[in-house]
């Protein structure tokens, strides 16, 4: 064993470059979804985008990181000191966090934990400690409600997000994410829960407080909610680095746990390349799908996000697991999986488009002088 | 008396301050909000951060001059109010209009309808959420109504282009074409939009039985044009007492029949329909000849007198009321304002809702700031 080697195996230095690569790794996310996301938003608004620095604007965001880290970090005179400074960090290490327990492919990982699952959960929902912290240290009107706002559906939100992993992790029988992906082999879970996923895309689109959850941040509401005193390299941290590390992860966690992760399709053992193209495809489809909901769909109400969480997504969650939990015991067979969580889909979205009374073309009575 | 614990524990309203910056306002309105958790209780509005004074600054002016305060004050639908202030003089000097200008005119007010309508749009789904998208899809339908205005009168917002007796000089050779081609683009746009928001889930949610208000109350407050037709009344000045040519045009009035703010949407989007219809049907009559009556005179004197003229602008009923003492300039000249009397409704609509109910309700009124405060 070379002199090299043996210091790689040291725990110390071992778990040092492992963090760094996270740190780099988080990094390039960050810089790769702020270009992508305005790109990507772009085209659906039939914009060009960033276009002036470099070729097709693809130095932008280092443009905007330099700006940001230059800018004036301000502080309100009235705001809680210790709070309004430590609640960027209280926002991003829980983030930060999350993805040390995220394998990438079989073999790519910080720590693969037995209960990587939980802690994940766990650990992201300690982000709202950050927002709430923030809110309350600006001293600003618009901060509070956007963090009493944040508070009530990132809490709200957790719950339906838990049941519906839960009601996965009973298929998969682990709540370690290596095992749930080998679990997957040639049919994902998606295939089987379409109930779970829609509940885990609906919790994690709110959890990142993009429409049309974004209550917290309400631009046209509340100005920005929690982040609107924050300015420069904080802001960045608070809501740059957390928002878009969360989205990453979060993606990631959809595309092991639902989207069969590096096995799925084909079951090909090319090697870690090849896995690391399925994840990075996977996770690139949910990124985009969850831009593409936050470019097209207005805001719905405070009052009206609660309610959809506690009358509509929690009772879903509570039927998925009764039902996992129904064909589990009686060894019912797999496809019973899909039909009923199928029947569950089909009723959310009965249940959506049928509460609220569409009256469109007959509201309008027109007089005509012929 | 309250105990100390219970002075501790008591809960009170905050206030929150809206405006004069803040996203949702449309410009410089500021409303104080009462709010009690997220419902508001009380709401106060304040004007006058716009005021220019573009009433007393008309008088220094001549009947020409004063023209261009017009767009100034309303800047998002010029060509309506140049319309009714050219109206108003030229009834009270006795101006007979040439024909081919009549046309020109109707066209153009009619398409400044559509782009404002248009920005309506895009603001009012900005209010409720939409991440610009219907925004820019608006704003490039708009533009190309834009783009003839500007070839027509040389500028792309003050535009100056109606004169009193006529337009100021000819329309370009290609502009019967242009509008031809914007027309059927408008539709397509108009088309986009609604498929974008009319019959989303959450712009439903978020519009049906907001803001409502009583058809007896919308005609208390002295409510006008699509807010007043939403709640059921098919009162259109263009109808109710056609000025210029619009007597010769066949055209429907969109009326809501609950008098929320998804009816004041739904109005709009009609009228803008209804607005094309107008637009081709002048385009078919537009004959050639002169664009100012042949004696025009070079300064325009008038006689001592007083007149009121109103217009049906795209948010509602437009006033001029001109008092002349003979000369070249006006005595007096008062602006009746049509969001300032739109706006009055206000608190009655908002006092119960939501703080984001507030904001959507505040985008329905569609208010120019400029011209509330003129």
């Amino acid at each position: 064993m070379s002199a090299l080697e043996s210091f790689f195996d040291n725990v110390w230095v071992d778990a040092l470059w492992r963090l760094l690569a996270v740190l780099g790794l988080m990094v390039i996310v960050v810089l790769a979804l702020t270009y992508v996301e305005r790109k990507f938003i772009a085209r659906i608004q039939m914009r060009l985008g960033p276009m002036r620095t470099g070729p097709y604007g693809i130095m932008q965001p280092i443009a905007d990181m330099v700006k940001i880290l230059l800018k004036e970090d301000l502080r309100p005179a009235s705001a809680d000191r210790i709070a309004f400074e430590l609640a960027p960090f209280l926002a991003f290490v829980p983030v930060f966090l999350t993805l040390l327990a995220l394998p990438f492919t079989a073999k790519w990982d910080v720590r693969v934990l037995d209960l990587g699952l939980l802690y994940f959960i766990a650990v992201s929902g300690l982000t709202v400690l950050g927002y709430v912290f923030a809110g309350w240290a600006s001293d600003n009107k618009y901060a509070l409600i956007g963090a009493l706002r944040t508070a009530a559906q990132l809490i709200s939100y957790e719950v339906p997000l838990v049941l519906a992993v839960l009601a996965l992790s009973m298929l998969a029988g682990s709540l370690n994410l290596v095992d749930i992906v080998e679990k997957q082999g040639r049919v994902p879970f998606i295939v089987w829960q379409p109930l779970g996923f829609f509940l885990f895309m609906a919790a994690a689109v709110s959890d990142l407080s993009r429409r049309p959850f974004d209550v917290a941040a309400a631009e046209s509401e509340v100005a920005g909610g929690p982040w609107i005193e924050f300015s420069g390299i904080r802001w960045s941290i608070l809501y740059a680095l957390t928002e878009y590390t969360n989205m990453f992860a979060l993606c990631v966690l959809g595309s092991l746990i639902f989207l069969g992760g590096w096995d799925w399709p084909l079951g090909l053992k090319w090697g870690w390349w090849w896995q690391l193209a399925l994840i990075f495809t996977k996770t690139s489809v949910l990124i985009l799908v969850v831009m593409w909901v936050n470019a097209t769909f207005p805001r719905i109400r405070v009052d009206q996000l609660m309610s959809l969480c506690w009358k509509l997504l929690l009772p879903l969650a509570f039927v998925q697991i009764f039902l996992n939990g129904l064909i589990l015991v009686y060894g019912w067979p797999d496809w019973t999986f899909l039909l009923t969580s199928g029947l569950g889909l089909a009723a959310a979205g009965y249940i959506i488009y049928s509460v609220i009374p569409v009256g469109a073309p007959s509201r309008i009575v027109a007089r005509s002088n012929a | 008396m309250l105990t100390d614990q219970e002075r501790e524990l008591e809960t009170l309203d905050i206030h929150v301050n809206v405006g004069p910056q803040h996203p949702a306002t449309h410009g410089v309105f500021r409303m104080v909000l009462t709010v009690s958790g997220e419902k508001v209780v009380d709401v106060v509005p304040h004007i006058g951060y716009m005021h220019r004074g573009a009433e007393k600054l008309s008088e220094g002016m001549d009947y020409r001059q004063a023209l261009i305060y017009q767009d100034r004050t309303e800047y998002l639908a010029q060509f309506n109010a140049e319309l009714c202030y050219c109206l108003a003089v030229e009834k009270l000097a006795g101006l007979e209009v040439p024909e081919r200008a009549e046309y020109i005119r109707v066209i153009l007010t009619e398409l400044n309808r559509i782009t404002s309508h248009y920005m309506f749009v895009g603001a009012f789904a900005t209010d409720i959420g939409v991440y610009g998208t219907a925004f820019t899809y608006a704003f490039r339908e708009r533009e190309y109504i834009q783009e003839i205005f500007d070839a027509v009168s040389g500028d792309r917002m003050m535009y100056g282009y109606f004169r009193p007796g006529g337009v100021v000089w000819d329309v370009t050779d290609d502009f019967k074409d242009r509008v031809r081609w914007v027309c059927g683009q408008t539709r397509v746009g108009i088309d986009d939009i609604d498929r974008l928001l009319t019959k989303n889930e959450i712009f439903l949610t978020r519009c049906l039985d907001i803001g409502v208000i009583s058809k007896e109350d919308a005609i208390d407050y002295g409510l006008s044009g699509p807010m007043l037709r939403a709640c059921g009344l098919p009162f259109d000045l263009r109808r109710a007492e056609p000025y210029s040519i619009y007597d010769r045009f066949q055209f429907d009035i969109p009326t809501g029949t609950r008098g929320d703010v998804y009816d004041r949407y739904l109005v709009r989007m009609e009228e803008m329909r209804q607005s094309v219809r107008i637009v081709e049907q002048a385009l078919e009559e537009m004959p050639d000849g002169p664009i100012m009556p042949e004696k025009a005179p070079r300064r325009l004197r008038l006689p001592p007198g007083e007149v009121y003229m109103r217009t049906e602008n795209p948010r509602g009923e437009y006033g001029i009321y001109l008092v002349s003492k003979g000369g070249e300039k006006p005595y007096r000249l008062k602006i009746r304002s049509s969001c300032l009397s739109n706006l009055t409704a206000l608190k009655q609509m908002v006092v119960g809702h939501y703080v984001a109910d507030a904001v959507v309700i505040l985008g329905s009124v569609d208010i120019v700031l400029g011209e509330v405060d003129r």
